[in-house]
């Protein structure tokens, strides 16, 4: 769509070395350590109130942190590198009285892009995806979906290396969630590396390459979604025309029964001994699945945990 | 620092274009029009006002022919000394004078009884410490009658008298300071509330993450000063129409020390110091506040406050070379109202060079103050134990 393709980048885009971020006596950023691979597209999960914000922000250069080092496309002083960075914040801001695409061109502007090209590139943005009839409408006149298109617009107008995004997908509808997924892949495409926050699960699920699972204000999980998933054991659910016999004790201790079904988490030594059992044992097999559990699963897993630890641990204090 | 400017010039402009292109403006712009409209359809009146109504009237509770006399004296030294420098007199009474003051119907300040050889003034202590020497002039010249005597004075018309020259070099100083006080405090004011609507719509992330506060501070502030002058030249226009219109093109003011077209520079310099002192303060401490409400409730302080930095800088005018106007100059907030004041009275230029340079690094100062404590108390940003005010900001904090 834009321009010329970006030019050859560091191998981590983006770098956080023991950053601790504190806001009185709490600490929103914890000693993360972070490493986003250039050309790649990470997400950052995490609940409510995990400090995913505050760790965008400090990595930005928006706020400085209390300890820790940061570095962004190669360098430690963030705002240096304002030029080839695009930032959509979670609170969207744009001036209510400035017409769509002038909106665009003065986001491009603030990064280093002039007028009269930010100017062009915005209406050339907007006809493109069918907001043609907003581009010299004041930002007061559209809807909030439209208005978040244009401030994504004015987020990338400058042809940034690097784009980040926090909690993009919030307060789209699914259409529009579906077309940010369809840029974000694009921009990747091109070797943007696309940095965004969520705590819906599924966007971060489809999209990134790797991802970062936030709660407490540390990182508790990084890897790649596969390896997300790994983190639990599949799923097993078993139903069999037998309901009793000695293939039983083949069965993992913490079996449950429901429905008629056993459900349990696949063995340490794998299916093949007990399908062995179920067989020697003329059970008579109805069905076998297997799930391999979803990043949702691990994700709640992880950052329920997290939460569960975080709280063993303020309790723990408060006793002291 | 160039990109320091580039990015406050992106902020200037998209601030200056939304100011002037909105329907406020004209009202803005039609503002300070209101008062002069009013002032000159009023002006007659008050002029009469403040010669007729507000002069004394002193009660004459004298016999006849002494009244007499006193209203004689009275026309005489009127007709030479001018009406509006002698309190009016009215025939009052007799009775005690007392008495009759008392009375709520009294149109008396106080009451000259007795004979003119020895009158009595009966009044208030201090109206009678300021008319007792109206009253022996008068009673001086009723007792004088036909014999009081008038001497001619012969005229000698010189080109220049130092004497004038510095009276109304003080004027024209003067005048300079209140007109940079009245437009800095008009104008300078409007920059309080200046970031509430960037925090007020969170466009202020989206700024804080492209550039430097510095160059948000500085782009405010430049666009309000650019707004400024288009004001002042849509004002001046009208003024200048004005005075060409009623009073004529002879009209010449007296001349300043420096000449014309030096002073009007400085003047426009000053005012400009002025407003980026003020401005930047303004910014600062408006940058603080999360709500218009407290936005206004700042603005009576800072008003205040600003009154005090302009007596301060009359007071140093009479003073030229006191120690009491070098403070004026080196305090940097009254500082471009005693260096217009001096341009008017003193030739030297140089003192206006290092004024100027002393005033710009107190902008820089102060812009960096307003954005350090932005940093640290709305943006939350910096180390928890310590300040960095004037360092660059490192990624590595220990």
């Amino acid at each position: 769509m834009i321009g010329n393709a970006p030019a050859p980048s560091p191998t981590y885009a983006v770098e956080g070395h023991g950053l601790v971020k504190t806001f009185g006596t709490f600490r929103a950023v914890d000693g993360v350590d972070l490493a986003v691979p250039a050309g790649s597209i990470y997400g950052i999960l995490g609940p409510n109130g995990a400090g995913k914000t505050t760790l965008l922000r400090t990595l930005l250069g928006i706020i400085d942190p209390d300890e820790g080092r940061r570095c962004l496309l190669g360098d430690d002083i963030p705002l240096r590198q304002a030029r080839i960075i695009g930032y959509l914040p979670e609170e969207r801001g744009l001036y209510p009285s400035m017409k769509a695409y002038e909106a665009i061109a003065f986001m491009g502007a603030l990064r280093g892009l002039p007028l009269k090209v930010g100017r062009e590139r915005g209406r050339a943005m907007l006809a493109e995806h069918g907001m043609g009839g907003s581009i010299d409408k004041p930002i007061r006149q559209l809807s909030k979906g439209m208005a978040q298109t244009v401030q994504l617009f004015g987020t990338i107008v400058h042809e940034p290396r690097l784009i980040v995004l926090d909690e993009p997908f919030s307060g789209l509808d699914a259409i529009n969630q579906g077309k940010l997924e369809l840029l974000i892949r694009d921009q990747a495409r091109r070797g943007v590396t696309v940095l965004f926050s969520t705590h819906v699960i599924a966007h971060a699920e489809r999209l990134c390459e790797r991802i970062a699972i936030v709660a407490g204000g540390r990182i508790r999980f990084e890897g790649s979604v596969g390896e997300a998933r790994d983190q639990l054991r599949p799923k097993v659910q078993l139903r069999t025309r037998a309901s009793d016999g000695a293939w039983r004790r083949a069965l993992p201790a913490e079996t449950l029964a429901v429905d008629g079904a056993w459900h349990f988490d696949m063995p340490d030594e794998g299916i093949e001994p007990l399908l062995r059992a179920l067989l020697d044992g003329q059970a008579g097999i109805e069905s076998l699945s297997i799930e391999r559990p979803g990043l949702h699963d691990a994700f709640v897993s992880i950052a329920g945990a997290a939460a569960a630890q975080q709280m063993q641990e303020a309790a723990g204090d408060n006793v002291a | 620092m160039t990109e320091v400017l580039r990015a406050a010039f992106v902020i200037a402009r998209r601030d200056f274009s939304a100011v002037i292109f909105s329907k406020t403006f004209i009202l803005f712009l039609l503002g300070p029009l209101f008062p002069v409209v009013i002032g000159m359809a009023f002006g007659g009146l008050g002029e009469k006002i403040t010669t007729d109504s507000l002069r004394p009237t002193i009660g004459i509770a004298m016999s006849g022919g002494d009244v007499g006399k006193m209203e004689q004296a009275h026309r005489i030294l009127s007709a030479r000394m001018g009406a509006e420098n002698l309190p009016r007199i009215q025939h009052a009474p007799k009775g005690d004078p007392r008495a009759l003051l008392a009375r709520p119907d009294a149109r008396f300040i106080a009451i000259v009884s007795g004979t003119i050889e020895r009158p009595i003034l009966t009044g208030k202590a201090g109206d009678l410490a300021a008319l007792e020497g109206d009253v022996s002039l008068l009673a001086s010249a009723a007792l004088a009658g036909e014999r009081l005597p008038h001497v001619q004075v012969e005229k000698q018309i010189v080109a220049a008298s130092a004497g004038a020259e510095a009276q109304s070099r003080l004027l024209t100083g003067r005048a300079a300071q209140v007109l940079v006080f009245l437009l800095t405090m008009l104008l300078a004011g409007m920059v309080l509330s200046n970031l509430v609507e960037e925090k007020t719509n969170k466009v202020i992330e989206i700024l804080a993450a492209a550039v430097p506060i510095d160059s948000v501070f500085l782009g405010k502030l430049i666009a309000m000063l650019a707004m400024s002058f288009v004001g002042i030249c849509f004002w001046g226009s009208g003024i200048v129409a004005g005075v060409k219109l009623f009073a004529g093109p002879d009209i010449a003011p007296p001349t300043p020390a420096v000449g014309w077209p030096a002073f009007l520079l400085l003047g426009g310099i000053y005012f400009t110091m002025a407003y980026a002192l003020l401005g930047s303060l303004f910014l600062g401490i408006g940058a603080q506040a999360a709500t218009v409400r407290e936005v206004q409730t700042l603005n009576m302080p800072v008003t205040m406050a600003q009154m005090g930095i302009f007596f301060f800088a009359t007071y140093a005018v009479d003073h030229m070379g006191s120690a009491t106007e070098i403070s004026a100059i080196i305090f940097p907030f009254s500082s471009p109202f005693a260096m217009i004041a001096r341009a008017a009275q003193d030739a030297a230029i140089w003192p206006h060079i290092l004024a100027i340079l002393w005033q710009a690094c107190w902008v820089a100062v102060i812009i960096r103050l307003g954005v350090w404590l932005f940093r640290r108390h709305v943006l939350k940003s910096g180390h928890a134990k310590g300040g960095k005010l004037f360092r660059r900001r490192s990624a590595i904090v220990r």
